[in-house]
């Protein structure tokens, strides 16, 4: 049951400046599972998800210590090529961010910056990865429109078709559904659970059903700590940890007396 | 390294190289003028030229006072119209006016602020000056015989003209800093003078002028500033009479920048001519530098640190 | 209060009031589309191609360096300058000095580089010191356009494994475009309408332009020269320059409020 990790955490501290996000986090994601990230808001959990495609150094006076491995390779180290890295992971951002761009070119802008443009070739990734992301048939007449003036539930549909048309080998997002509708919400669900055949999923998440539902295996964070992690149903149905309780039954999560 | 990431450096060099040339641009500037000015003042010395009233460039005497006087006394009447009108204006728009008022009102601004300053020049020669000469001046300078209305000339090319014109000229910017600073004063703080049962007037004279107050500082700073530079709707209107020490409104005066512009026919043919007049600019730089330097740095201080609550 | 509002913008009027009445009896086809003959200060007759088109290709050349310098640097200080980097501050305060610094310095400096290099008086002196000029205006204007752009944008494009060049030019850039012709339009009108920065350097000319290394005539110098002038005809012919210039800024203006909405609302979505 415990296969390879996909993606291995050791004692990773992040700074944000002066204030510590996330403090000695040593964790393991599984190849080809769905891992949730849970916890209250402000814990560091898109900390975690953007450490993990080096998004996070993009931001004012962070720094990080310890060592991401990613297929074994640490991805802090000096060799590193940070855009092939990154073209191995998509990322699902909370709102979704089309590029100013029509339909067709968003999906097709990974593509043209990757692997050069045949054009048929590109014609025929940009479909077939629309189709992947189940948005095919409502935008095949007007692929060449701007990207802005669909619905929110299509745009976050287009940048997961644009997300998977680089080939990652990973899925990360960061609370996709949270600015959905539910019928919008429920169709990128569905599909992040049809995609984990092929791909690892990390969803960071502040919605406990939403992790129930679809995980495989849990991280829970709290404070920037590493409080518990494991498969889903021992998780949910034995927590180890106090607070984990606490968290899962909805309670506020209580520090112990000094 | 592939090429993507190769044209990604050379493309991050050179956008650095022109950024640090920006920066070297205005230092290169300084130096520039001052390397210029240096033989007039290594002949003359600095307090000579900055306080002497004799202008005779072909006996190279190069007194900049009456200049430096002029430029005062212009930039001084422009102030006293325009900061208070500017404040008023801003608070109007900013707390009293109706949304459908600021629309209109704002691109007024906008194009007062992008009129071409020989337009305002032209508006000043037609409109203003008669104005002076023909109903202000004479009413003044018969009723209060004495500084500062008392005066001999009667051209209405003068000071109050240039002041005039120079407050219209400015207040656009007064105005557009004042009303973003006031804007940034938070809600709260009216909120909580008005709970207290204030009227909008004491809100806004006691709360909110009370926080924005270093901004609108800042505000007649850079005001101040493109006052003393602007250059050519003053030499239309202000008169510009060489050998002349301003002492009304009403008496001609011939601002620095005027000067500068009059005498570029004539710069090179007098020894060290030019270099008074690279000296002057130089001046103009340092001042109107510094204004702004510190009206910005107020502005700054205040978009990062917002208003402290208290 | 509301008194001063109503005073500010009654002026306007009056402005515009005043410089129309004057100059539009003057204005014909023939002022527009024939160049001065029978010397400037004195010719009676002909018009004022000479400065319009002298105007235009200065303030198009002047527009077009400083854009050169203008968007990379703003693209530099966004996409590959964190946000609070301390370069970013130096650049954006200096850029800010740059703009307060008045024309005529700008002149007088243009005047020195001229004397610098042997170059006389020309369109190239007046369009390399007018550039200088409105360079700051223009960089900081798309600087504000650009601070719009949530940096969430990036991030995007980051996480499909571009780079930053690609993030800048392909995507960045693109979403600012209308911001960029706002600035640009705010720039030229500046450039366009000043005349203390061309007095030394650009000289003055009855012919239309024709080289750059020769003296070309302005709008705004050529409204006051004209002006100076005892003679009516010619004072007329001010009149004429003058609408023409403030017809010409007015669209300006017109147009960079419209792209300014347009930018607007294309970022809010």
């Amino acid at each position: 049951m415990e296969n390879k990790p996909h993606i291995s955490v050791r004692n990773l501290n992040v700074w944000y400046g002066e204030h510590k996000a996330l403090n000695d986090i040593t964790i393991d994601i599984p190849d080809k599972k769905f891992t949730a990230i849970i916890g209250p808001s402000g814990c560091g959990k898109t900390t975690l998800l953007k450490s993990f495609n080096r998004l996070m150094e993009l931001q004012d006076g962070v720094r990080t210590t310890g060592e991401v491995l990613v297929d074994g390779e640490d991805i802090y180290g000096p060799k590193v090529e940070v855009t092939h890295l990154r073209r191995k992971m998509g990322l699902l951002f909370q709102r979704p961010q089309v590029l100013p761009t029509s339909i067709y070119e968003n999906v097709a802008y990974g593509l043209r910056i990757h692997s050069g443009t045949d054009r048929k070739l590109i014609y025929t990734t940009v479909q077939r990865y629309l189709k992947e992301a189940a948005l095919w048939d409502e935008v095949k007449d007007r692929l060449y429109e701007p990207a802005a003036k669909l619905s929110l539930g299509q745009q976050q549909r287009l940048c997961l078709a644009r997300g998977l048309a680089v080939e990652p080998n990973i899925i990360l997002g960061d609370e996709p559904t949270s600015a959905l509708d539910p019928i919008s919400a429920e169709r990128i669900e569905r599909k992040l659970l049809q995609l984990k055949d092929k791909y690892t999923i990390v969803l960071v998440t502040h919605i406990l059903r939403q992790a129930r539902r679809l995980a495989d295996h849990v991280i829970f964070l709290y404070m920037g700590n590493l409080v518990e992690s494991g498969p889903a149903k021992d998780f949910f149905e034995n927590p180890r940890d106090r607070k984990t309780r606490a968290y899962i039954n909805g309670e506020f999560i209580e520090e112990p007396a000094a | 390294m592939d090429i993507r990431n190769l044209k990604d450096r050379i493309a991050s060099r050179v956008m650095c190289t022109l950024c640090m040339a920006v920066v070297g641009l205005a230092f290169l500037m300084a130096f520039g003028l001052f390397l210029k000015a240096r033989p007039v003042l290594s002949l003359r010395g600095i307090f000579n030229v900055l306080f002497s009233v004799t202008w005779h460039p072909t006996q190279g005497h190069f007194g900049l006072a009456s200049f430096i006087m002029g430029t005062l006394w212009v930039t001084g009447i422009a102030m006293l119209f325009a900061v208070p009108l500017s404040i008023c204006t801003a608070v109007y728009i900013s707390e009293y006016a109706h949304r459908r008022t600021r629309t209109l009102i704002r691109p007024v601004i906008d194009v007062l602020a992008g009129v071409s300053p020989v337009i305002y020049g032209v508006w000043g020669v037609i409109a203003i000056v008669p104005i002076v000469r023909d109903r202000l001046m004479p009413f003044l300078s018969s009723r209060f015989p004495f500084f500062p209305f008392a005066s001999d000339n009667y051209t209405g090319y003068s000071a109050l003209s240039a002041g005039i014109v120079l407050a219209v000229m400015i207040s656009p910017v007064i105005i557009s800093v004042t009303e973003s600073v006031i804007r940034e004063v938070p809600l709260g703080v009216r909120e909580a003078s008005l709970a207290l049962g204030a009227t909008k007037w004491q809100t806004v004279k006691h709360a909110v002028l009370k926080k924005a107050w270093p901004g609108i500082i800042a505000a007649v700073m850079l005001g101040l500033a493109r006052a003393f530079g602007e250059t050519i709707a003053v030499l239309m209107v202000a008169g510009c009479a060489l050998g002349f020490v301003t002492k009304s409104i009403f008496d001609p005066a011939y601002p620095l920048p005027a000067l500068i512009a009059n005498t570029y026919g004539e710069m090179m043919s007098v020894p060290l001519y030019d270099a008074a007049i690279m000296l002057a600019a130089f001046i103009l730089l340092a001042v109107t530098a510094a204004f702004n330097m510190v009206g910005w740095r107020i502005l700054l201080r205040i978009e990062k640190e917002g208003f402290s609550d208290g | 209060m509301s008194l001063s509002a109503f005073v500010t913008v009654a002026v306007l009027f009056w402005l515009l009031v005043t410089v129309f009445a004057k100059g539009l009896p003057a204005l014909n086809l023939d002022m527009l589309t024939k160049t001065p003959r029978g010397g400037y200060y004195i010719g009676k007759e002909g018009g004022i191609l000479n400065a319009i088109l002298g105007s235009l290709s200065l303030g198009v050349g002047a527009t077009a360096l400083a854009l050169l310098v203008s968007l990379p640097v703003v693209l530099y200080l966004h996409v590959y300058l964190k946000k609070l980097s301390k370069r970013a501050f130096i650049v954006r305060f200096f850029l800010d000095v740059l703009w307060g610094i008045p024309s005529i310095v700008y002149g007088a400096f243009g005047f020195t580089l001229m004397a610098f290099f042997g170059v006389r008086a020309s369109l190239l002196a007046g369009t390399i010191t007018v550039a200088f000029l409105i360079m700051p205006i223009m960089t900081r204007s798309m600087d504000e356009a650009f601070k719009m752009i949530p940096f969430e944008l990036q991030e995007a494009c980051f996480a499909l494994g571009s780079t930053r060049l690609e993030t800048a030019v392909r995507v960045v850039l693109r979403q600012a475009r209308a911001g960029i012709v706002t600035a640009v339009l705010i720039a030229f009108g500046r450039g366009i309408g000043d005349a203390a920065s061309v007095l030394f350097t650009a000289g003055f000319t009855d012919s239309l332009p024709y080289s750059l290394f020769k003296p070309v005539a302005t709008l705004p110098l050529a409204i006051f020269f004209q002006l100076g002038t005892p003679f009516p005809e010619v004072q007329q012919r001010g009149y004429a320059s003058a609408v023409v210039l403030t017809v010409i800024i007015l669209a300006i203006s017109i147009a960079a409020r419209v792209f300014s909405k347009k930018y607007l609302k294309h970022i809010e979505r």
